[in-house]
């Protein structure tokens, strides 16, 4: 199972506590953990990526031990530890604002 | 018993105050959706339990809540929490924020371009829904004006959008500009005589009629002069703030624009100013007493500088005579070192007799009067920034 981290407001659109767990079908990717998210959340679709694009929206930022991924391809293979479930995928609102 | 209901829609959230008929006593509940800014929040005429809000973030993008109980719980059209969240025939729900201009060869047009602050052309990109429009006769049926302005229309209760591209596709799209708020579809009002006919205004743009539900649109600028542009009578491109009309005269319409106070007894066939007496002529919202047509109010703020009540002082201006002639309605509102502004959708009224007005500020004030606005009262006082106000009547 992969973990993934959401920010504070799109946990509150899910109404999820925590992490989530997903299972993933094939390689671990940003598409195919955040295809899986929205599948199981679909209230979170268009959040995190463009819904005509699906291109991250320029505030959230993708974090996965300790590196940033979010300049990533979106069909890159996520860290192994993430694949294995041993580190979280974050996904993360960008600092900006008050 | 009757009673009203104040949405007011917040830079970090949205509060709803209710009171009897009253309007002495108020409870404020609140902040829904904390830290997301919401827009605006309106209630169907045809239900007073359905309410629709916009609620949006740079980081988040835009989301759509509905309320089918009158604000006490809300879910996202389409996705009620506990349902399935897939369609009978497997399909993802979660439609209710997506709104994509339509560039179908149907339909649609090409997603053209609109003029970019430095003058260059800009293609349109959804960025936000400003207004929300619930139809006169079906709670299902809402209006949603966007940013980069655009009309879309939901006829499912806001599971689903889909644009109404005759607007955008009208042929002056490439000049039309953003204001510094962005360029914003922000007025839509339905004429209740003929609910095929809508008007819309746009910053920068100006104002645009259907008299066909939407399919064809046409500017109704005439009349309008704005120095700012480089022809100041074009057809469109004008920062049109505010229009308002009264449901039982809908073919006279009153306006707040960047500089001028404007009205039209010809459906904005045609326009003149009214502006009269007001301190300032620069304003954001505008509108139109319950029960008398030729009652509007207005807020003057000082246009060319500062963006603040002139002098310092909060005032309100009432015409009864349907412009030029204005007086200051001042009592209960603060007179001096106030330096807050009105914005456009921040301003509405209650049907109750005597009419009720209430208006929010930037400052976190939301101030209302049950007597047509000659004394008023703060209901709550340190609200984040209020962005809009709306008013239900309840009986």
């Amino acid at each position: 199972m992969i973990r993934v981290v959401l920010p504070y407001h799109l946990r509150l659109l899910a109404s999820v506590n925590g992490e989530v767990s997903l299972a993933v079908e094939g390689r671990a990717t940003q598409r195919s953990v955040l295809d899986a998210l929205e599948a199981r959340y679909p209230m979170l679709r268009g959040t995190i990526r463009d819904h005509v694009t699906g291109r991250r929206r320029a505030l959230l930022r993708f974090f996965a031990c300790a590196e940033d991924l979010s300049h990533e391809e979106p069909d890159a293979p996520l860290p192994e530890a993430v694949a294995s479930g041993a580190e979280p995928f974050f996904v993360v609102g960008a600092i900006a604002g008050g | 018993m009757s009673g009203v209901r104040v949405l007011v829609g917040t830079r970090k959230g949205a509060f709803i105050l209710t009171a009897d008929g009253k309007r002495q006593r108020w409870d404020v509940s609140g902040p829904l959706f904390s830290g997301w800014e919401i827009y605006h929040v309106k209630g169907s005429p045809a239900d007073p339990n359905r309410l629709y809000a916009s609620q949006t973030s740079g980081w988040f993008g835009q989301i759509i809540q509905r309320s089918d109980d009158g604000g006490k719980t809300w879910h996202q059209p389409g996705t009620p929490p506990g349902e399935p969240t897939t369609t009978p025939q497997g399909w993802p729900k979660g439609e209710s924020n997506k709104f994509v201009y339509d560039t179908s060869s149907e339909t649609g047009k090409p997603l053209t371009t609109h003029q970019w602050y430095d003058g260059t052309q800009h293609p349109w990109e959804f960025k936000r829904v400003w207004h929300l429009e619930p139809s006169l006769d079906d709670p299902d049926v809402v209006y949603a004006g966007v940013e980069d302005a655009a009309m879309f229309r939901s006829t499912d209760g806001g599971k689903t959008w889909h644009e109404l591209a005759g607007l955008r596709g009208h042929g002056t799209g490439s000049r039309w500009m953003p204001g510094a708020g962005g360029m914003g579809l922000h007025s839509i009002l339905i004429d209740p005589s003929d609910p095929r006919r809508l008007f819309i205004a746009i910053s920068a743009a100006g104002c645009f009629r259907t008299d066909d539900g939407g399919r064809t649109w046409k500017p109704i600028n005439r009349g309008l002069h704005s120095q700012y542009i480089p022809d100041p009578t074009a057809e469109v491109g004008h920062c049109v703030h505010r229009i308002a009309l009264h449901r039982e005269r809908p073919r006279v319409l009153f306006m707040q624009k960047h500089f001028d106070v404007m009205r039209s007894d010809d459906a904005g066939e045609n326009w003149h100013e009214v502006s009269g007496n007001l301190p300032s002529d620069f304003g954001f919202p505008i509108d139109v007493h319950a029960h008398e047509p030729d009652t509007v109010y207005v807020v003057p703020i000082q246009g060319d500088s500062g963006r603040f009540p002139p002098e310092g002082k909060l005032r309100v201006f009432r015409s009864r005579t349907g412009g030029n002639e204005w007086q200051p309605l001042t009592k209960g509102l603060p007179q001096e070192h106030c330096y807050v502004n009105v914005l456009r959708e921040a301003m509405a009224v209650d049907r109750l007799d005597k009419c009720g007005v209430y208006f929010g500020t930037t400052g976190g004030q939301v101030y209302g009067s049950a007597d047509a606005g000659d004394t008023w009262t703060p209901i709550v006082r340190d609200l984040p920034a209020v962005l809009s106000v709306e008013v239900q009547t309840l009986s």
